[in-house]
């Protein structure tokens, strides 16, 4: 192992250029998948504590018997998305509005707030094509006048997450690719400029995994490294984040030591795909 | 003579490659435990190839060859390794690691192959004082002469304790002095017990040492010498 650790350090010795180089594209292709990441990590928190908040509100036409409303109300709780139905009389709806608009207190008049429903739907029915769908079956209800939900804002929190998951996977994947391809070519290099050992060591008896071994911890501890130095980029460009814009959450730690480990594969797989092939070479 | 068992047994061995003629056409013979064999014959006749078979560094086109229990026909890359720690090889270019001493080069070979490197110093030492290394165990190779380096190469070859060590042409690049020297280096690790296989363009050196030679010509074997009366051959 201290053997090949040493020829690890001579190979890095011999193109030191090359050896940064994959260092940091292992680095960006980390860096680039967790900086989308991190903004759609951040959306999805977001977008959980707006999705407490969705609710479906059904106005009920003026003049409506209670009992059919009521009947109605058990349906709706029958709906498999639906976790609650509170029926909003125009009364209630005044206090609520009297509380929450103080101000304007004076304004409100009973029959300016018509009766409604108010829905919530379960934890994971939230997103907007569920919503959209409870709300067109309240709108069947011939009592119900109109149906009204966050749609829009719902919609754009989905498509931000959306844009930054895919954004940062084909970015992510494209430095990876580089890295791997760079971290490939390195291994050519000193595999050419080791052929000499490498045609002793088989001479003697070394084994192929023994041939191959110091090639890998290469590429290993450049992922490795690469990793490290993306999670600390992060780690800086959340801080800048939070002092400029608004307080961005930081992933927590077992999904940094992923990033890390992802790092040491992109690393591992670079030379692994390529160290067969130069080996058959000299 | 050759009564000791069978380390080395070549069956109706042909080689030949995809592109170029050359190669071997159904060469038999066997090498038995603790003997000295030369290959001779002109250049190109083969005896690199037969040596190349024995370690397995190519494997026949038809036949078989058999190394110390390790068949052509069975061979999974991790035998073919085991096998080569048994065997020591030596060329005419010494294949020295120019970056490194006599020493160093020596406890490669045993580094490589995973020995605990509590037991590499006195094992280097002994080895190089077998060839008579002792003084310059610390020279580059580009201090050595020629013999010299083809001393440090046996001595690396050896220090796996072989039972049999393959020669190609290891006087090749040396003059005439260090060549004698060489050879008699090689007979007494024959004398020990090592098995020697050694191809060879010095027939003088073969006539004289009385030893078993393989003659090839054109990838055939055309002469064993084992297999006629020896006096024969010396007129
Ligand atoms: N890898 C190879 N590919 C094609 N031909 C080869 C190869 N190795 C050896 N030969 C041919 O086989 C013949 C024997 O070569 P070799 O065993 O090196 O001869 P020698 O060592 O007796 O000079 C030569 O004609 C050579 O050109
Ligand atoms: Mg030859």
């Amino acid at each position: 192992m201290s053997l090949a650790l040493r020829e690890v350090w001579t190979a890095f010795r011999r193109a030191p250029g090359l050896g940064v180089l994959s260092v940091f594209t292992v680095a960006f292709s980390l860096f680039a998948f967790g900086l989308f990441g991190l903004v759609a990590y951040n959306t999805r928190l977001a977008l959980e504590r707006l999705e407490e908040r969705v609710e479906i509100r059904a106005y009920v036409t003026e003049g409506t018997e209670t009992d059919a409303v009521a009947a109605a109300v058990g349906d709706i709780r029958a709906f498999p998305e639906v976790s609650n139905v509170t029926y909003v009389s125009p009364d209630d709806a005044l206090k609520k509005a009297r509380i929450e608009m103080a101000e304007f207190k004076d304004v409100f008049e009973p029959e300016f707030l018509p009766a409604s429903l108010e829905v919530r739907l379960k934890p994971g029915n939230r997103d907007p094509d569920q919503v959209k769908a409870v709300a067109r079956r309240l709108n069947g209800y011939p009592f119900v006048d109109d149906v009204r939900y966050g749609e829009e804002w719902v919609q754009k929190f989905y498509s931000v997450r959306r844009a930054a998951t895919a954004a940062g996977i084909i970015l992510g994947i494209a430095f990876a690719f580089a890295a791997m391809i760079i971290i490939g070519s390195t291994i050519r290099t000193s595999v050419l400029a080791r052929s000499r050992e490498i045609g002793i060591m088989r001479l003697v008896g070394a084994t192929d995994g023994f041939i191959r071994a110091p090639f890998l911890i290469d590429g290993l501890l450049k992922g490795l490294i690469g990793g490290m130095m993306a999670v600390t980029l992060m780690w800086v460009t959340r801080a800048a984040l939070t002092a400029t814009v608004f307080a961005f959450q930081f992933f927590p730690t077992p999904v940094l030591l992923l990033g890390i480990l992802v790092g040491a594969v992109i690393g591992l797989l670079g030379s692994a795909l390529s160290v067969g092939r130069q080996l058959k070479r000299v | 003579m050759s009564s000791g068992p069978t380390i080395i047994k070549f069956t109706s061995v042909s080689k030949s490659w995809a592109r170029g003629s050359g190669g071997l056409q159904k060469v038999s013979f066997a090498a038995a435990k603790g003997e000295f064999v030369f290959l001779t014959g002109p250049s190109g006749a083969g005896k690199s190839t037969i040596l190349k078979l024995c370690y397995m560094d190519e494997l026949p086109s038809a036949g078989e060859v058999r190394v110390s229990g390790v068949s052509s026909l069975s061979t999974k890359r991790t035998e073919i390794s085991r096998l080569r720690r048994t065997l020591g090889i030596v060329f005419q270019d010494f294949r020295l690691l120019e970056d490194r001493t006599a020493w160093a080069n020596v406890a490669f070979a045993l580094e490589v192959t995973g020995t605990h490197h509590k037991a590499i110093p006195p094992r280097v030492q002994k080895v190089l004082e077998r060839v008579g290394l002792g003084p310059k165990m610390q020279a580059m190779p580009s201090e050595l002469s020629g013999g010299e380096q083809q001393r440090v190469a046996i001595a690396r070859a050896l220090v796996n304790d072989p039972f049999v060590l393959l020669a190609d042409e290891p006087t090749g690049n040396l003059d005439d002095r260090a060549s004698r020297a060489v050879f008699q280096l090689l007979k007494d690790i024959n004398t020990s017990g090592t098995a020697v296989m050694m191809a060879t363009h010095d027939l003088d050196l073969v006539r004289n040492s009385g030893f078993r030679s393989l003659e090839l010509n054109k990838g055939a074997l055309v002469y064993d010498s084992s297999d006629a009366p020896l006096p024969e051959k010396e007129h």
